[in-house]
């Protein structure tokens, strides 16, 4: 076995198989399910959990900086 | 999903951010600024003042090294030591490690800089550094992925955002590139120089490998992060679609291993090898452009920002700029385009569509709106922002239309036959033709530096003050203390 796979005719396309195989399995994954997309969709909200402006603000007793910038899913 | 209760400023380590913001400024101002010595010593030699010191061969590496280790570098450990924080809702890992970073890095610039003006260079491109300071950079590195990852492992967010995914892929790669690229034999303990460990086609094929990666990952997975996190940021609403991102990440990360060998075309290197680099280099088109849409249409439905917020119109004209450089490449990267591109100017300009336009745009608007966050305080002037952006666009594409003017011109001229089928032109000639387009792009160039120096004196105003704002309001507690 270890021989087969040490000529470079055969290792390339193996590995050729195995990547575009991976590749496609993970496109499966992200479209294949409607409920999984939309968890996954969830996650793009995560850079505005911090509400960094509001904490900013309230730390140094400042208005608000930009009130519609605050967006949670 | 969690979420965060603290102020920011006392939750997350903001002081090692701060420094890296610093020195991205610096490094951009110093590198940028020996950019166009060197573009204007091509255009009129006088400016090499016959001193070896600073000739073109040795001013070069330390232009090239200032912006991508020094600016790039700098900006990417700041925003990666940013968003890794804002986005795992946990402060910063190993505090003496991550500083450890900063003054490491700093001194990988500084000795690298010195010892290329002094004639010491591997002749690698990108890769110049002698062997003590390609050891310090390993250190260096390993400490950042400690650092990345220990915050990453003690995160308050489940799940880890993309813009980490990209910035952790940049960290393992480079390490990856830079060990295998350096393997070499010191001559001596005592002795700067050392030999590659690899010969002839194969040293080519492992530099190419390193080079294209080089850009593939520090310079396009790791500022796609910075991508991921500030545009949603700054524009007040999501990344248009999750989903597309994680196909972006795998498919860039599973294709471009794979491209180096573009750079070889026509050379000794076995075909299949160049024919193979030609077709991941074409099949990259899709994830990059798959990127670039995800990015723009962040803003589908808020197009309005990009006529009143110069920060915005920085990120999406970078973004612009990534889609057309990553359109240029596959393009470039065919054989028969490339017996035309190779060596000429033309590559010169494509490089600096992608380094300018991209990378040191998506820098500056990021840069724009983290500066404000970490001093606490608005940007000093938001006009001359507005200034920069314009200075900046005008000089890339006064850059940019030099190099693709004079590199066509040089390729065709290159291979240009008479009747008797001899060559038509000198090379001499060729270059004489350049001139004009060369005294362009130092101009073009000239445009782009000064809008850096107004970024560098409008970050400065901002940063004192913001300080000024901080001791005026602990002077009061401390009253009545």
């Amino acid at each position: 076995m270890l021989d087969w796979l040490a000529q470079a005719e055969n290792a390339k396309p193996l590995g050729l198989l195995i990547f575009f195989v991976t590749f496609c399995l993970i496109v499966l994954w992200v479209y294949g399910s409607k409920k999984r997309g939309e968890r996954l969709e969830e996650h793009k909200h995560i850079p505005f959990l911090d509400e960094d402006e509001k904490d900013e603000a309230n730390a140094h007793g400042k208005k608000e900086i930009n009130p519609d910038r605050t967006h949670l899913p | 999903m969690a979420a965060t209760s603290s102020p920011a400023t006392e939750q997350y380590n903001y002081d090692i951010v701060k420094k890296f913001s610093v020195m991205a400024l610096v490094w951009g101002v110093v590198g940028m600024l020996v950019g166009v010595w060197i573009a204007s010593e091509l255009a009129w030699p006088f400016l090499n003042f016959d001193s070896p010191y600073i000739s073109f061969g040795r001013f070069r590496p330390v232009h090239t090294s200032a912006v991508i280790f020094g600016f790039g570098g700098s900006a990417l450990f700041a925003t990666s030591y940013y968003v890794v924080q804002r986005t795992c809702q946990t402060r910063l890992w190993g505090e003496g490690l991550a500083n450890f970073t900063f003054w490491g890095w700093q001194a990988v610039i500084v000795l690298a800089a010195v010892s290329y003006v002094m004639g010491y260079s591997q002749g690698r491109e990108y890769a110049e550094m002698e062997w003590p300071i390609d050891i310090l950079i390993e250190i260096v590195w390993v400490s950042y992925l400690a650092v990345f990852i220990g915050t990453l492992m003690q995160r308050k967010q489940p799940h880890i955002y993309v813009a980490n995914w990209f910035y952790l892929a940049f960290i393992l790669a480079t390490a990856l590139l830079h060990t295998f690229n350096n393997l070499a034999v010191p001559v001596g303990l005592f002795s700067l120089k050392s030999y590659s460990l690899f010969s002839g086609p194969m040293d080519a094929m492992t530099q190419w490998w390193y080079g294209h990666n080089a850009v593939g990952f520090f310079l396009t997975a790791a500022f796609l992060g910075m991508m991921y996190y500030f545009v949603p940021k700054h524009a007040g609403r999501p990344i248009y679609s999750y989903r597309l991102s994680i196909v972006h990440f795998w498919a860039l990360s599973f294709m471009y291993m794979w491209v180096g060998t573009h750079h070889l075309h026509w050379t000794a290197l076995p075909d299949w090898a160049s024919t193979l680099g030609a077709t991941f280099s074409i099949m990259l088109l899709l994830p990059s452009w798959g990127g670039m849409i995800n990015g723009i249409m962040t803003l589908s439905g808020a197009w309005d920002k990009l006529r009143t917020d110069p920060v915005m119109r920085f990120m999406i004209v970078a973004l612009s700029f990534y889609g057309m450089s990553t359109f240029e490449g596959p393009l470039m990267s065919l054989k028969d385009v490339n017996a035309l591109s190779h060596y000429t100017d033309w590559t010169v300009g494509h490089v600096h569509s992608g380094a300018l336009g991209w990378v040191a745009m998506i820098s500056f608007g990021s840069l724009y709106h983290m500066i404000p966050k970490l001093w606490n305080t608005p940007m000093y002037s938001q006009r001359l922002i507005n200034v920069h952006f314009w200075l900046a666009t005008i000089g890339v594409l006064l850059y940019i239309t030099a190099m693709w003017i004079s590199g066509i011109m040089q390729g065709l001229m290159w291979r240009a036959f008479d009747d008797f089928g001899n060559l038509q032109y000198s090379f001499v000639e060729s270059v004489a033709a350049m001139h004009p387009f060369y005294a362009m792009r130092a101009i073009g160039g000239m445009f782009f530096v000064t809008g850096m120096i107004l970024m560098a004196y409008n970050c400065a105003m901002t940063i004192r003050q913001g300080v000024r704002e901080a001791r005026g309001a602990a002077q009061p507690a401390v009253a009545a203390a």
